[in-house]
């Protein structure tokens, strides 16, 4: 798992955290981490406030479109029922106006229209005729009611008073819900007289029940006492007190907004009925309120979800690019700066070593000098020459300054290439020279060491220390590679296209497939923490395309590597002043 | 024959000298160069053995001075520093160019060549 994390981590991420031996420019971490902070915070949060401001909005809109609906079905209904009402009372001042008091005044004539209004307007279950002292005259109905005296009764003191009576649904004797509607007919003498039917609840019942109500609605009458008139389905039975208590009065259908016993969001609608004693009551469910903001809602949750996930993820992904970019860069540019320091303290050395050979040449010089004086010396004389000691400290002397000259001429030579110039060159000489550094490694390790440059090969016109140099790299390599007892091949030869072919061949390790294609890359480096920079190769390959040649590597693992150099025979002088190995 | 030797490096000179003439050429040496253009009249010396780095001149300058003095006058030019530039622009104007440290048969051979020209 862990392995898997790192290797989709980005390589900054490492980059300076222990063990790393390469400079750090900048702390990419908290550079991805501000830019990924940054990015969210500015596609999030005005997409958050978005959907919150809009929420809201969707909230109230849907809230309040609810609010008007219950007032629309409030107010219907309320019109509904109070026409209702004022039907029957219309019915009965029809009757009033059709038949004179005397016509009413018949127990067969009152039981007929009886009938009538029960065939033409239903619910109607008696009806009487009532004087003014109170006394019902004539009855007619399922009851025997006739001489009963409703002069002491409220309703009958109203009706006088106002001229029509509703009353609230009751029981009275009978124990059936129903209600009473009065009439008060004016008679020519003066006098007057009261029309009074019982309705039966159902009709009322009927009209509040078709109403359209979703789950969980309720719509009911109440009087203003507040005690419940027609069924309810959730709040109370019928005569029983409105449990939520009743709405303060209001001349027009309301809404308010309450919380049933459970504590659950209702919205009560109401509508007090006028001239009746009824309220009208309806009540919605909160839940079933906002039913379609919730759906909305989750839909909305729904898509700014998958938003944020869509950004995070392309805001992770842009900035992850981008700062490995710079990270990339940034290392490219370290690298060139690295192999620039190493190539200017590859100069310095250079110039340092022709320094300190030169300086040592002059007293090398008087020392071979004197020491051969010395010997010229003895060999003159007699007594001297005969003696072998004495010689051969004096030839031992001579042999030794010979060789220190030797070693600051190679070192001379190797600081030559400071100089870069372009200088006719006999490959051969290069060559020796390149091997001559090593020959005290290839005799220790039982390397063996071949060139065939044949003898016909042309002097090329070429930076002879940037030659010189990418023989020693690719040599020096090839020993690298190599167990003791190796064979190290130089092979030279002049190509048909007028170019030279240099071939490098080692029995060495060899290189995999897949690192050949790495090997010239700066830093590449299979050799792991003992072996080199990983800059040779890179600067073998620079140096090749500045002298406008190819370098080609075939290997096989456990075989051998050959290294393949083809230059031109010549390259303009002016060609790049610059440091050799840069 | 007859040589000059001009160095700065007494030591080296005179020693150089000493065992020229064990080896049958008489050898003159002087470390300063202005002495040297002093010391040569035409047709006095048939070589001179110059150092190409002297204080006051160096071995190429005092080279054509001592050639305008004594055209026939042959040169072999010794350095303790073997660059290629100087290598070039010795090898154009004189015989051989020698790299301290060298042996005495190098030079001896190179001087007798020349005089047998």
């Amino acid at each position: 798992m862990r392995r898997l994390l790192f290797r989709f981590s980005p390589q900054f991420l490492d980059a300076g955290s222990g063990g790393e031996s390469r400079t750090v420019l900048f702390n990419y971490r908290r550079i991805w981490l501000v830019s990924v902070l940054l990015l969210l915070a500015v596609s999030i949060l005005p997409m958050g406030l978005l959907v919150i401001i809009s929420s809201q909005l969707a909230r109230e809109a849907i809230g309040s479109e609810n609010r008007l609906r219950a007032v629309r079905l409030t107010s219907n209904t309320r019109r509904t029922i109070s026409f209702f009402l004022e039907e029957r009372l219309d019915a009965l001042r029809f009757i009033a106006r059709q038949e004179s008091f005397r016509g009413l005044n018949s127990e067969l004539q009152l039981a007929y229209l009886l009938r009538d209004l029960q065939m033409g307007f239903g619910g109607f279950v008696d009806l009487g005729l009532i004087n003014a002292d109170g006394l019902q005259v004539r009855y007619a109905g399922p009851f025997d009611l006739t001489g009963k005296n409703y002069g002491g009764q409220e309703w009958f003191r109203v009706c006088v008073e106002k001229g029509f009576f509703i009353s609230d649904i009751f029981l009275g004797f009978r124990q059936i819900p129903h209600m009473i509607i009065a009439l008060k007919v004016p008679k020519k003498d003066g006098s007057f007289y009261l029309l009074r039917a019982t309705l039966d609840t159902r009709k009322i019942i009927r009209i509040l029940s078709s109403l359209e109500l979703s789950e969980g609605s309720d719509a009911f009458l109440c009087n203003r006492e507040g005690l419940i008139q027609t069924p309810s389905k959730y709040y109370g039975n019928v005569l029983q007190r409105f449990e939520l208590g009743l709405p303060g009065y209001s001349p027009r259908s309301r809404v308010i907004e309450a919380r049933d016993r459970k504590g659950k969001p209702i919205l009560i609608g109401y509508a007090y009925i006028k001239d009746s004693p009824y309220v009208l009551i309806l009540v919605k469910r909160g839940e079933e309120i906002m039913k379609g903001w919730f759906s909305l809602r989750t839909k909305i949750n729904w898509i700014f979800f998958l938003s944020i996930i869509t950004v995070c993820v392309v805001v992770l992904g842009i900035s992850t690019f981008m700062v490995n970019r710079v990270y990339e860069n940034d290392q490219a540019r370290l690298r060139a700066m690295e192999r620039l320091e190493a190539s200017s303290r590859l100069i310095s050395i250079g110039r340092l070593a022709a320094g300190v050979a030169h300086e040592i040449n002059n007293p090398l010089a008087i020392i071979s000098g004197n020491a051969g004086l010395m010997k010229d010396l003895f060999t003159l004389k007699k007594e001297y020459r005969e003696d072998p000691q004495l010689i051969g400290l004096v030839d031992d002397v001579l042999e030794s300054v010979e060789r220190c000259g030797e070693i600051t001429k190679q070192l001379l030579g190797f600081a030559r290439h400071v100089e870069a110039r372009v200088t006719p060159i006999r490959l051969e000489e290069v060559v020796a020279e390149v091997i001559s550094f090593l020959k005290k490694e290839a005799s220790d390790r039982k390397i063996e060491i071949q060139t065939d440059i044949p003898s016909d090969f042309p002097v090329v016109f070429l930076d002879r220390g940037k030659l010189q140099q990418i023989l020693l790299n690719l040599v020096n390599n090839a020993f690298q590679a190599m167990d003791d007892g190796g064979r190290l091949q130089i092979k030279a030869r002049e190509r048909s296209d007028g170019r030279v072919e240099i071939e490098v061949r080692d029995t060495g390790c060899g290189i995999s497939e897949e690192d050949q294609k790495k090997i010239f890359e700066p830093f590449f480096t299979t050799k792991g923490t003992k072996g080199g920079t990983g800059l040779g190769l890179s600067i073998t390959y620079g140096l090749v395309q500045k002298l406008k040649g190819d370098i080609k590597v075939r290997s096989a693992l456990g075989k051998g590597t050959t290294f393949t150099v083809v230059l031109p025979l010549k390259i303009e002088r002016k060609e790049d002043e610059g440091p050799a190995c840069g | 024959m007859k040589v000059l030797l001009v160095d700065d490096e007494k030591k080296f000179v005179s020693a150089l000298a000493q065992r020229l003439s064990l080896r049958g050429i008489e050898a003159d040496w002087v470390t300063d160069p202005t002495e040297a253009l002093e010391r040569v009249t035409p047709g006095k010396y048939e070589a001179a053995v110059l150092d190409v780095k002297m204080p006051g001149m160096d071995g190429i300058e005092l080279r054509r001075r001592l050639a305008k003095i004594d055209p026939t006058m042959k040169f072999i030019l010794v350095t303790g520093h073997g660059s290629d530039r100087d290598y070039d622009v010795g090898m154009k104007e004189v015989s051989y160019y020698i790299i301290k440290p060298f042996k005495i048969e190098d030079l001896v051979d190179k001087l007798r060549g020349l005089s047998g020209q």
